[in-house]
């Protein structure tokens, strides 16, 4: 085996680009050249944003980041080595190698030196001469990096064919005869300028560099060809149809040449057999200078395709298909439309109806499954399938019942026809089902039996149901903290009655960590920490999987025990206060010079029936794909390379479904909420009045306090450092709320249930948490705004709304700010939640319905939101003594919260 | 005489193994740490091992005339934490010159000495480059991911004096090994390249990465493939894995190496996971049976051993070598 020399680069995992890769695609959001968001992000050194911004751009597909601080303003050097540090740090964004962007050579170099992986340099020319070349070129070779050579030299940058080829020629010579640089390492940047500019100089800019790629691909071994393909349509500004087919057009041939990186937004590309024949032939003239009229041929037909919105023309040729093909293609696409007169053509032409079952659908679920499994399908569409599956199998049960009564000795092996029995549980006390219920339905298509209890299940029931089904594997869910210990009691319950089947672990609040730590000590057999459902497949593949699941287990187990060792070592370095301590460190108010506004309307105040319509401008809908494993942030994810097209398909389904949802007035939306006279005693406790006169209490909110050891100068917060103490004197307030859109959710799912539309029915679930969260935030700009009034002229959209622009803030208890969910007791004694718009607690003080948001109003404009973070036991006894509790019960509610081992 | 390069394509090499275990057998006290000259040192010396090579020279003599007895066709020098960066713990930055220089020379004469006793089997002295105890790609404080303890320029610096020290002492090989951050070997490969160039001379050199723990990663969170990307840029004799696991766990990162280098594969792996009380206990014979898969998949150009292996480990080790042909899938380059 020789030395291969093919691109080779590294972030913590490899990137190999060979003749026969896919074009690279590189992320460039963050450019400050490219990006004014993200230039606003670096100038404001708000680095966390820009950190999501690298991470988006990853989680979007990109396979190599570029990082530029060109600005003037900036100190390019330092926010290059600022910002690369963290990234490293952040194992999700540092897996893709990193592209180094500038063009001053000492913020390469500082890029170069805080980088482990190889890096690709972007870029070096021969603009300043060959010393200068030279030199970069040796010290990028020795920091092990890649490097982009621009078409530019002394006389200045290529824009013909000969040129390009002469510098890259020129180029490519003195770095593998001098410098001896690998050539596998050289990418060649060779100008891509606009056609189509109206100047006749420009017309050959596009041919030139596709002719020019050509060229060097051929004659300059081993190298590669980049670029940064917008240019290309430049003089289209503003008609994105026309700019599509030409970055389309460009890139097809490009391409073809032998472009095999670049920089392309993949929202502004049309698919290249998509574009109209007519304007396919236009743009193709001008970007391959076929015609002298081209680009005024263009820019006529042009004006006529602006904004045109393409047309939607659903193409039914795949109904002259075979049977089979007909039934997969049903089932990968997710259209039910046709779906029964298929399986009855199925059903007549095998002797037993199960056949079809067996045969032709799931022969179209391995099709479903294996796309799924190579990252082609996406958790929507998988769910679609199973819609499809589900009306299929529902048609076909009456005739295999009766085929059943007819032949019964030919069903005795049935029982072994499903791969395997799961048992899938939302822990008792919990009411979230939206992850399992995907989960499941995920694994249904894999052939899996799943038995769903549903939601707040409790630990007998769970345990008498998997003996008695013989369970393969139990599936736990839950969203909220108190969730967490009922799993470590399943898990304990299960080792004490003697199970062997594994165990997996879901849902928001779940983690790898508390499952290592907790849960996996208890059972001797696997147990499983599962987020996302894809990953649900393999495992439980891997699980049950006869031949070699014992050895599964085994690396499980000895995986789950690195990582318990991994992260109690970790937990050990850091250092708490006790709470006294922590107390004096308090957040401190200047409440001489805070002005205090006192709310236009005290007292409780309850929404009976609130306009869905309202709410729908209130949505954040980033959550809402990330609820269907489609990762990345609204709108931008509807354009986003991977996974935008079914995100868009997704959203219009969700829309379609929103529509109906208020026009129709499918759910109610209900509110309570209260402003109260309010003051702060023994520094963590919020007394509310019952009025203005501050003379009877009316109720206490007790606020749990940081105790992480800080940095100086930087407090240990409590929520009650927010509102002034009592004895100061100064008269403040505080306000609580309870929203539900949630009544009428359960009933329209489970309708969609019995119909086997498993897909409208977790939708639906998923649209009454939006409009919840959108309640909320609509209740708390109107609380901001009228009740309270202390920010009558507040102007926010509602992209500012969800990055939290406003004044006050609104932390829910059993979050962050507020981990104790015993306080929305408290809550729904002041507010008398239950009695006024009926939402209840369940046992572990979650919501019913689901879709319902509580918590508190704080206005002070200091107010922020923060995590208190792990308290010791000394503040949890202090607690429990405040709130008159046994000690016991505030260790069980703060448990998760609780520094581990002290 | 043959040499490195050409010796390495005919038979599987072995490294020596652990001096640390070795040195502990003496029960070394504060004193004879110090010896006469640093007796009014004001830090405590104990547990510096590299300083031995001034103070306890016969010690380090014996132990790498047991391992080349052994069978190893290469010792490691006492060098391990021999940078500015390391010795500063004991405020011996002054010294690393001379640390290095002595402990290659102290070396090199028991390699002359078993050459000259048996000319077919010429025998090498490796400096051994260690990762210094900072870190250039991760932060030492969780609350704050973007600080560093360590700028490249600090430890190119400083590794480049322990590699002058070491050539000049009279270094056969560049051993720069446990490498737990990528970053880190690039900033000594870096230094390398500026010595070579400056002294236009070629050196051969082994890298030898850390796979910390059962995810398969370097500390610094690199598979093993992006590991061997990123230092794949300098000429290297070897490329392979040591410390942190035993034998069997390596196997695998060993496979990846095996697969996509065409340099030379090294292992030195400890003696297997240390027990509840920190301490090597795989016997030799134990040891050399899971290296067997090694050289059954044939996986393996230099064999060695680290943490807790001791003479008798080698022993069996070399004895097991000498029964196989080394990897041949490779071709210097």
């Amino acid at each position: 085996m020789g030395r291969e020399k093919i691109l080779k680069l590294s972030g913590l995992e490899p990137l190999i680009v060979t003749s026969e890769s896919n074009f690279i695609n590189v992320g460039e959001r963050t450019n400050v050249a490219g990006s004014r968001k993200f230039l606003r992000l670096i100038k404001e050194e708000n680095f966390e944003e820009a950190l999501t911004v690298a991470r988006h751009q990853v989680e979007g597909g990109a396979q190599i980041i570029d990082i530029n601080m060109d600005d003037g303003l900036i100190d390019g050097k330092e926010a290059m080595v600022k910002f690369l540090n963290l990234v490293i740090s952040e194992p999700d964004i540092a897996k893709v190698p990193i592209m180094i962007d500038s063009s001053k050579w000492d913020i390469i170099e500082a890029g170069l030196q805080v980088v482990q992986g190889k890096c690709v340099v972007n870029s070096i020319s021969l603009k300043e001469g060959e010393p200068v070349f030279i030199k970069q070129a040796k010290l990028i070779k020795r920091y092990g990096a890649a490097v982009i050579v621009m078409a530019f030299d002394e006389v200045g940058q290529a824009d013909t064919y000969d040129r390009r080829i002469e510098i890259a020629k020129r180029s490519y010579q003195i770095l593998v005869d001098i410098v001896k640089f690998p050539p596998e390492d050289i990418i060649f940047d060779l100008n891509i300028f606009p056609v189509a500019t109206g100047m006749d100089e420009h017309r050959l800019n596009a041919i030139d560099f596709i002719e020019a790629t050509k060229w060097v691909r051929t004659n300059l071994a081993y190298c590669s060809v980049s670029g940064g393909v917008s240019n290309v349509s430049f003089s289209f500004r503003g008609n994105n149809t026309v700019r599509e087919a030409m970055h389309s057009v460009f890139l097809y041939h490009a391409i073809r040449a032998g472009m095999n990186m670049g920089i392309v937004n993949p929202a502004m590309l049309e698919v290249y057999d998509e574009i109209p024949k007519d304007l396919l032939e236009h743009v193709e003239d001008v970007i391959l200078n076929r015609r002298e009229d081209a680009t005024e041929r263009l820019l006529e037909f042009a004006e006529t395709v602006k904004g045109i919105k393409k047309e939607k023309t659903i193409d039914l040729s795949w109904r002259e298909e075979g049977l089979q093909n007909r039934i997969t293609r049903a089932l990968v696409k997710g259209i039910d439309q046709f779906i029964l007169e298929d399986i009855e053509e199925a059903r007549t032409s095998v002797s037993k109806p199960i056949e079809v079952i067996e045969g032709y659908l799931m022969t179209g679920m391995n099709v479903v499954g294996d796309l799924f499994g190579t990252g082609k399908m996406f958790l929507p569409q998988v769910v679609k399938s199973a819609r499809v599956m589900k009306k299929a199998v529902a048609y076909l049960l009456p005739y295999i019942e009766e085929d059943k009564l007819k032949n019964a000795s030919l069903y005795e092996d049935e029982s072994n026809k499903s791969a395997g029995k799961i048992l899938m549980a939302t822990v008792k006390g919990d009411v979230h089902d939206i992850g399992k219920n995907i989960v499941s339905v995920v694994l249904g298509c894999n052939n899996y039996e799943i038995i769903d209890l549903g939601v707040m299940v409790p630990p007998e029931k769970i345990i008498e149901t998997a003996i008695e089904k013989k369970v393969d594997v139990i599936g736990l869910s839950g969203l909220i903290t108190p969730s967490l210990d009922e799993m470590v009691y399943l898990a304990k319950e299960m080792e004490r009655k003697g199970f062997s089947i594994p165990l997996l672990i879901g849902g928001a609040t779940t983690s790898k960590a508390h499952t290592a730590v907790k849960i996996d000590t208890q059972y001797q057999n696997a147990v499983v920490h599962v987020n996302d459902a894809s990953r649900a497949v393999t495992v439980v593949g891997d699980l049950l999987n006869k031949r070699n699941n014992q050895k599964y287990v085994g690396e499980l187990k000895s995986d789950y025990e690195e990582f318990r060792k991994g992260f109690l070592k970790r937990t050990k370095h850091k250092e708490y206060l006790d709470i006294e301590a922590a107390r004096k460190n308090k957040y401190e108010v200047d409440w001489n010079t805070q002005e205090i506004k006192k709310p236009k309307k005290l007292g409780i105040q309850v929404i009976e029936q609130q306009d869905l319509r309202e709410l729908e401008s209130y949505i954040d809908w980033t959550p809402f794909f990330r609820s269907w494993d489609l990762h990345g942030k609204y709108p931008e994810i509807l354009n986003d390379s991977v996974v935008g097209e079914q995100a868009t398909i997704l959203f219009s389904d969700a829309q379609e479904l929103l529509q109906k949802i208020i026009d129709e007035k499918w759910f109610e939306a209900k509110a309570v909420y209260g402003l109260f006279a309010a003051n702060t005693v023994a520094v963590d406790d919020i007394e509310i009045y019952h009025t203005e006169r501050r003379k009877k209490k009316l109720a206490t909110f007790r606020t749990l306090r940081q105790q992480l050891k800080k940095y100086k100068g930087k407090p240990n917060i409590a929520l009650a450092d927010y509102i002034a103490p009592k004895d100061s004197g100064i008269e403040d307030y505080i306000g609580c709320f309870c929203v539900s859109t949630g009544f009428g959710v359960k009933e329209k799912a489970t309708l969609f249930e019995k119909d086997n539309d498993d897909y409208s029915s977790i939708m639906i679930k998923a649209l009454g948490d939006r409009l919840a969260e959108a309640f909320a935030e609509f209740l708390h700009q109107k609380v901001r705004k009228e009740d309270w009034g202390y920010a009558q002229e507040e102007v926010l959209s509602n992209n500012e709304l969800i990055a939290e622009s406003y004044k006050g803030i609104r932390p829910a208890p059993g979050y962050p700010a507020c981990p104790d969910h015993l306080e929305k007791i408290t809550i729904w004694d002041v507010l008398k939640v239950k009695e006024s718009i009926n939402v209840e607690l369940t046992d572990g003080l979650a919501m019913w319905p689901a879709a319902s948001v509580s918590g508190y109003y704080f206005a002070n404009p200091k107010a922020s939101y923060f995590g208190v973070g792990k308290i010791k036991e000394d503040q949890v006894i202090d607690f429990a003594k405040r709130k008159e509790l046994d000690i016991a019960i505030a260790k069980k509610w703060l448990n998760p919260n609780l520094v581990e081992g002290k | 005489m043959k040499n490195i390069e050409e010796i390495l394509k005919e038979k599987i090499l072995v490294l020596d193994g652990a001096m640390g275990t070795m040195l502990q057998r003496y029960k070394f006290t504060e004193e004879d740490f110090r010896g006469d000259r640093f007796k009014d040192w004001p830090i405590a010396l104990q547990g510096n091992n590299d300083l031995l090579s001034l103070t306890q020279p016969e010690a380090i003599q014996d132990v790498h005339r047991a391992y080349f007895e052994a069978g190893a066709d290469i010792v490691e020098t006492n060098t391990f934490s021999g940078t500015t960066i390391a010795m500063a713990d004991y405020k011996m930055e002054e010294l690393v010159y001379e640390l290095n220089f002595e402990s290659a020379k102290l070396a090199k004469e028991i390699a002359v000495e078993f050459t000259l006793k048996n000319p077919n089997k010429p025998r090498f002295v490796a400096g051994s480059i260690g990762p210094t105890n900072k870190t250039a790609s991760m932060s030492p404080d969780v609350n704050d991911p973007g600080f560093r303890a360590v700028t490249f320029e600090e430890l190119k610096n400083a590794y480049k004096l322990q590699v002058e020290a070491l050539l000049d002492g009279g270094a056969d090989i560049l051993l720069i090994e446990t490498i737990f951050d990528t970053l880190n070997a690039k900033a000594a490969l870096f230094a390398v390249e500026d010595v070579k160039e400056e002294r236009s001379i070629e050196v051969p050199i082994m890298i030898s990465g850390t796979i910390t723990d059962a995810s398969g990663r370097t500390l610094s969170g690199q598979t093993a493939e992006a590991f061997l990307i990123s230092i794949a840029h300098i000429p290297m004799l070897s490329v392979g894995f040591n410390c942190a696991l035993g034998a069997s766990q390596l196997t695998p990162h060993l496979e990846v190496l095996s697969q996509k280098t065409s340099a030379g594969v090294s292992a030195h792996p400890n003696a297997g996971l240390p027990n509840a009380f920190g301490e090597y206990d795989e016997t030799p014979e134990q040891m050399a049976s899971q290296i067997k898969e090694y050289l059954d998949k044939n996986l393996i150009n230099i064999i060695g051993g680290c943490c807790g292996t001791t003479p008798e480990h080698i022993k069996a080790i070399a004895a097991l070598a000498s029964q196989y042909k080394p990897r041949t899938a490779f071709e210097t380059v």
